[in-house]
């Protein structure tokens, strides 16, 4: 059952049959460096990825986004050769990749526990692959030297890698990937287990390095913060399948479905009903929107909580109480209370609790999506997420 | 104060009766007279006899090849059964392991008569071939026991890196797992060897009459004759036996408190 179709009829049938799957249109068209096509795989009977398809370009910063048991870490373990597909196929510079075992594969990774090699100090850690491919010893040393310079740990080639702080740890794993010159470098949740100032600072520099290397960078994360700040590209992932492919932007301010605007960051979702192109009927009222529709069809309605306006109660806007106020710092955040549902808003006005508030919102800042299956789920965050196939050894 | 010396002079007495055995032994090993009871002055002659008896070299030959050979090919044999067994999945794995187990708390006895039996059955001669493959069998249990856990403790994710540097399957487990779980193999060698050495049961039943180990040699001087030289052979093997264990000992505190620098590091 491996390839009923031919690699490109594949892709054109895909990205019809489902109008979200669709990526970013490329106008380049030969830079895709790495193709996925209708990949399938299963865990026993789990199909832990359904029919993913999507292309990386040259040079880009790709995230595969989603909660813990979403196939992203898969989909990576498969890019690097760690897992076989079921079906599908993956192209690598429109080559089989599949076929080629994984210490043939111009790819490197960086693994989420470091996978540092103890026996070896850094230097050792960091020449195993140049070792491996029989380079000279003075090339060994610069080029190592060079990725400790890029990773800035220079004066630790000595270190033992106990010695080392988790910081320092996934640095040295960085830099043994980046050694061997990879054309594509794989990270699987690389930063999950540093401290918050340190993932801030690391996410920086990975960018940075991203850049300055050009090299393409495939990213793993079930943080939704580290994809928008990173990122060129975000699939975002539930359950084995793909829900939204799109650049950060689109991903925030048109998310396809209720599942990607729950995901990424906090949501008002409402159910509605279009009444005619471009007005829509939720929360017991009309809006205009900006959205043409089909007449009666039902939808989902998503307003971020920071587009929503408090005015005084009027005609114009929807009533309700402020249940609750914190103060974050940069705003408030409110849940106010209103006939039809909950609404969270954030503002930089306050209101007290018990105040009687208008709420308003802009034709444009109305997000309109399709009716999914998918009602939101409670979105998992950092602390509760475990490595996918913890089961699997 | 009274309970202190309680305490002490609890922790003597048991001590005593555990190692006053031994402390005899090792005492009339060095007496002039041959009597078993009376001190007759300091003398080494009963260790200079033993370097001149014949039957008690030979068995110290068979005894130190069957322990060589036997640690060396059942700690092989394990380190390749246990990095197989880790990469097979949890409940077949587990099923695996505790039939490997099981001949640790098999008695002896039981192994040694169920073993020459064995060879009977195949037409197989006791001799030394019977005792190193009997020798073989009954440590490599104790082998996987000393390895598995070294590779349990591995990141699972470090063969892959290997692979992912550019490494063939075989390249990586030379490369780095083996290096990872070199203490867990030099503990299974050093345990087995003393296992080797340390047997009577099992060799009694499986090295026929053609030859003999140390062990065996002992047993039979002792049911002969009143010797004193079984003393001084017993002491050497004491001696060596005991040394083998505190060096398996040194080691495990050893890397027990590297385990503890490591664990307090990643807590910090």
């Amino acid at each position: 059952m491996n390839q009923l179709f031919s690699p490109k009829k594949k892709t054109a049938v895909s990205m019809a049959d489902s109008g979200w799957q669709q990526q970013l249109p490329d106008s380049t068209g030969s830079s895709h460096i790495i193709e996925l096509i209708g990949v399938n795989k299963y865990f026993g009977e789990a199909h832990v990825l359904r029919d993913i398809s999507f292309y990386i370009r040259q040079n880009e910063f790709i995230t595969l986004l989603g909660p813990s048991g979403c196939g992203k870490s898969t989909t990576l373990r498969i890019l690097a050769g760690f897992e076989q597909a079921n079906s599908g196929q993956v192209l690598f510079e429109g080559r089989d990749l599949l076929a080629i075992p994984p210490y043939e594969r111009h790819l490197n990774t960086v693994f989420q526990r470091y996978a540092l090699f103890p026996h070896l100090n850094v230097f050792d850690n960091i020449a195993f692959g140049l070792r491996i491919k029989k380079q000279s010893r003075q090339e060994i040393r610069t080029r190592v030297e060079q990725a400790l310079k890029m990773v800035d740990l220079q004066g630790y080639s000595e270190r033992w890698v106990d010695q080392l702080s988790g910081g320092q740890m996934q640095r040295v794993a960085i830099a043994r990937a980046i050694v061997n010159q990879p054309r594509v470098l794989l990270l699987d949740e690389p930063l999950g287990a540093l401290d918050l100032k340190m993932r801030k600072d690391m996410q920086i520099e990975l960018k940075d390095m991203q850049r300055s290397l050009g090299i393409t960078f495939v990213y793993v994360t079930h943080d939704q913060e580290e994809a928008l700040t990173m990122s060129d590209t975000v699939i975002v992932m539930k359950t084995g399948e793909i829900q939204q492919i799109g650049t950060p932007t689109d991903i925030y301010n048109e998310p396809r479905n209720a599942f990607v605007a729950d995901f990424i960051g906090e949501s008002n979702i409402l159910p509605g009903r279009m009444t005619r192109d471009f007005e829509v009927s939720f929360a017991g009222r009309t809006f205009t929107c900006v959205d043409p529709r089909m007449e009666n069809e039902a939808v989902d309605v998503v307003v971020r909580p920071e587009d929503v306006q408090l005015r005084q109660p009027s005609d114009e806007t929807v009533n309700g109480v402020v249940t609750s106020v914190v103060f974050k710092g940069v705003h408030y955040e409110m849940l106010i209370e209103t006939e039809t549902c909950e609404w969270l808003v954030q503002s930089t006005d306050r209101a007290a609790e018990g105040d009687h508030v208008g709420l308003y919102f802009d034709p444009d800042e109305i997000h309109i999506m399709a009716k999914s299956d998918q009602s939101p789920d409670r979105v998992r965050t950092a602390g509760d997420d475990v490595q996918e196939q913890e089961d699997d050894w | 104060m009274i309970r202190k010396w309680l305490k002490n002079g609890y922790m003597t007495l048991i001590f005593l009766f555990l190692y006053a055995p031994v402390a005899v032994l090792i005492i009339f090993s060095f007496n002039a007279s041959k009597s078993r009871s009376v001190w007759g002055g300091f003398t080494l002659d009963w260790y200079r006899k033993l370097l001149e008896n014949d039957e008690i070299l030979s068995a110290l030959r068979v005894t130190l090849i069957v322990a060589l050979a036997s640690a060396l090919i059942a700690t092989f044999v394990a380190t390749i059964t246990c990095i197989g067994l880790d990469a097979m999945r949890r409940r077949p794995r587990t099923v695996i392991m505790n039939i490997s187990y099981i001949p640790i708390i098999n008695p002896d006895l039981v192994t040694g008569i169920s073993l020459m039996l064995l060879f009977f059955f195949i037409r197989m001669k006791t001799g030394f071939a019977t005792l190193l493959l009997a020798h073989i069998a009954f440590n490599i249990p104790y082998a996987i026991l000393s390895i598995a856990p070294k590779l349990r403790q591995l990141d699972r994710n470090i063969f892959e890196a290997a692979l992912d540097l550019g490494c063939r399957p075989a390249q990586a487990i030379r490369k780095v797992i083996l290096p990872e779980i070199r203490p867990g193999i030099v503990t299974a060698l050093i345990l087995t060897f003393t296992l080797s050495i340390d047997d009577f049961v099992i060799s009694y039943f499986t090295a026929g009459s053609q030859i003999s180990t140390l062990a065996i040699t002992i047993y039979s001087m002792a049911r002969k004759s009143v010797n004193p030289q079984i003393n001084a052979l017993s002491t050497l093997l004491f001696v060596s036996v005991l040394t083998l264990l505190l060096i398996i000992n040194a080691r495990s505190s050893r890397e027990a408190g590297n385990a503890k620098k490591t664990a307090r590091k990643t807590n910090a």
